[in-house]
């Protein structure tokens, strides 16, 4: 141990991207490209995959993919910025889901109105139901969230209301497979970018505020209560726009709209992308989603194999994918000598 | 008569399979969200061993019961270790370790109604007019001599003090000579000693199989917190209310909505007393 030269691995922001956080983002071509290149590629990439899917099974996979997307950012976005874990993901594509199936079968409104419809009046309806549960905090908000969709499910089935086991059927159909993919990726790219903006705007340094440290902002006057609402409203419009965007792809709802995988996916996706970046949420799915329509074939083990990739993630290697690839795209490493 | 009887049949039998997840959930606050997992692997343990290899039933519910708590112990060295702290990685992990068994045993063929333990007992009993088999009787036994035993226990022996210093204080246990990782993976294997030991004893009444891991898990999640954390006065308490309200249910309104019952008491017990019925945690009542 005596003579042993030790070493660190030092790491250092790139020249470049010092100078694009300023306004000498725009003084040449080089940091110009340094910062448009990741977004670019992300945006491409996406809207280029309904002409790269093979046929309309895949573009199926690209709809679904926006869905999960949605439901991701909606978690990242809670729980990594405004602190509130939520596991709500089939609450909200249920609520969504069913609001837009009642607007559709019960008032015959086309699907041009009854998709926003169910977005609103879903999220509103979300928003109203987890209104109590707001001032819980960490794991026991996750349960109580966790435990509405299943519940909801149960007192469907057990009332035999709004078509019980079998589901509301024959609802209009999103007929035009392009338009639905164009449809749910643009939203997807909408709220990532907005979701982005959102939380570097002055409401986001309260949404983080009330994360870090709650008793300061009601220090501040800041009524706490109205943030969080405002927060799982914005998470839950996403959510509920998936819910009823899926009820319109298959002219169906039922039961498994709130089925627990909505509630679980997000957190793998999140897990896997990178936490609280809310791009990486986005990565999780596009790597995940399709991994899991090729395991198809292996039933119940695609489950396990889940399983293994989120103890992994969380045990073994937190900073998720995205992370790291923004410190090895912004920072340069080398060997110091302690 | 019957809805008494039924009533505290199943309370006990809620008690039981809650109490493995109360000694580690709620005693030493060491989540263990594998216990219904573990409480169909004990099962299913058992059946192997004495289907598969012709084990002697006594042999086999000691073999199944260890080598569960042993892999509890290994789910906290290899796994819940690394979070420990983050309470959140921490039930992750514990569930995604439950997802991966659950679905394993799935896939491995563990579905129909093919897997039935034998009774301990054979026979019935009858208590004023009703009808009781043997193995309902040794249920109900088994969860009070559990419950008194956990209770002396935690209370009374130096190891059991230590689970519950931990849960307390983790850094004046740790001045005390606690060996924090040591008791919180003892919690763990112990508390999955107990999953699979229910699992076993109830796993008779009907048959094995996969759904019956989620829903445990539920149970014992919803007695645990309508209890409140670190009681043992409140998890019998809120045993025997959700067992009594299930059956009352049941025979009153419709069958159906049994299992509603749970699920709402957890909801409505954390959005009006967070801490639950006898709940010693003040950081959940600070509310803002």
């Amino acid at each position: 141990m005596g003579n042993e030269i030790l070493k660190r691995r030092e790491r250092l922001d790139r020249g470049v991207k010092v100078r694009t956080d300023t306004i000498y983002a725009v003084s040449s071509w080089q940091e110009m490209f340094f910062l448009l290149v990741p977004r670019l590629v992300l945006v491409v990439g996406l809207l280029s995959a309904p002409l790269i899917a093979p046929n309309l099974y895949w573009q199926k996979v690209i709809c679904i993919l926006g869905v999960f997307a949605l439901l991701s950012l909606g978690f990242d976005f809670l729980s990594h910025f405004v602190g509130l874990v939520s596991l709500g993901g089939g609450l909200f594509i249920g609520v969504g889901g069913y609001m837009s199936g009642i607007c559709n079968y019960y008032f015959g409104l086309p699907i041009a109105l009854s998709i926003p419809m169910g977005t609103l009046l879903g999220a509103i309806l979300c928003t109203l139901i987890l209104l109590p549960t707001l001032p819980l905090r960490g794991v026991y908000f996750a349960i109580v969230t966790f435990a509405y969709p299943l519940m909801i499910e149960r007192a469907i089935c057990a009332a035999d209301v709004l078509g019980g086991t079998d589901g509301i059927t024959g609802l209009t159909m999103l007929g035009n497979i392009w338009f639905s993919q164009y449809m749910i990726l643009g939203v997807v790219l909408f709220s990532t970018f907005g979701l982005r903006k959102l939380v570097n705007e002055d409401i986001g340094m309260v949404f983080r505020g009330v994360k870090d440290n709650d008793q300061a902002i009601r220090a501040s006057g800041i009524n706490i209560t109205l943030y969080k609402a405002l927060a799982v409203f914005i998470s839950a419009l996403m959510g509920c726009f998936g819910g009823a965007y899926l009820t319109h792809l298959y002219g169906w709802v039922g039961v498994s709209l709130l089925a627990t995988d909505f509630s679980i996916f997000p957190l793998v996706a999140t897990a896997v992308g990178g936490p609280s970046t809310l791009v990486g949420s986005l990565i999780g799915c596009i790597i995940l989603v399709p991994i899991s329509e090729t395991l198809r074939a292996f039933g119940a083990l695609r489950i396990v194999m889940y399983s293994l990739i989120l103890i992994f993630f969380i045990a073994y290697w937190r900073e998720g994918l995205l992370n790291w690839l923004i410190r090895k795209y912004e920072q340069s490493e080398h060997w110091t000598r302690v | 008569m019957e809805i008494i009887i039924y009533g505290t049949i199943n309370s006990l039998i809620l008690l039981f399979m809650s109490a493995g997840f109360a000694l580690a959930y709620s005693v030493s606050r060491v989540p263990n969200f594998t216990h219904g997992a573990l409480y169909v692997l004990g099962g299913y343990l058992n059946w192997m061993l004495l289907n598969h290899f012709g084990v002697h039933y006594g042999l086999s519910i000691l073999i199944s019961t260890f080598s569960v708590a042993a892999f509890g112990w290994f789910i906290y060295r290899l796994f819940v270790i690394r979070v420990r702290g983050m309470q959140l990685s921490e039930i992750l992990v514990t569930f995604a370790v439950a997802l991966a068994i659950l679905e394993f045993l799935r896939w491995h063929g563990l579905r129909g109604s093919t897997f039935v333990l034998p009774s301990f007992y054979n026979g019935t009993i009858n208590v004023f007019g009703v009808t009781v088999d043997y193995q309902r009787v040794l249920v109900m036994i088994a969860a009070i001599g559990i419950v008194i035993a956990l209770h002396l226990f935690t209370h009374y022996t130096k190891i059991g003090l230590g689970l519950r210093a931990i849960a307390q204080n983790e850094r004046a246990a740790l001045l005390l000579g606690i060996n924090s990782d040591r008791s919180a993976a003892l919690a763990l294997g112990l508390g999955s000693a107990l999953a699979a030991l229910a699992g076993i004893t109830i796993f008779p009444l009907g048959n094995i199989n996969v759904a019956t891991g989620y829903d445990v898990l539920i149970l014992a999640i919803s007695v645990c917190i309508c209890g409140g954390l670190g009681s043992w006065k409140g998890t019998v308490v809120s045993a025997f209310v959700l067992g009594f309200a299930q059956i009352a249910v049941v025979h009153f309104v419709a069958p159906q909505y049994g299992i509603l019952v749970s699920l709402m008491a957890v909801i409505l017990i954390l959005i009006f007393k967070p801490s639950g019925l006898y709940g010693q945690q003040k950081d959940l009542e600070e509310r803002v």
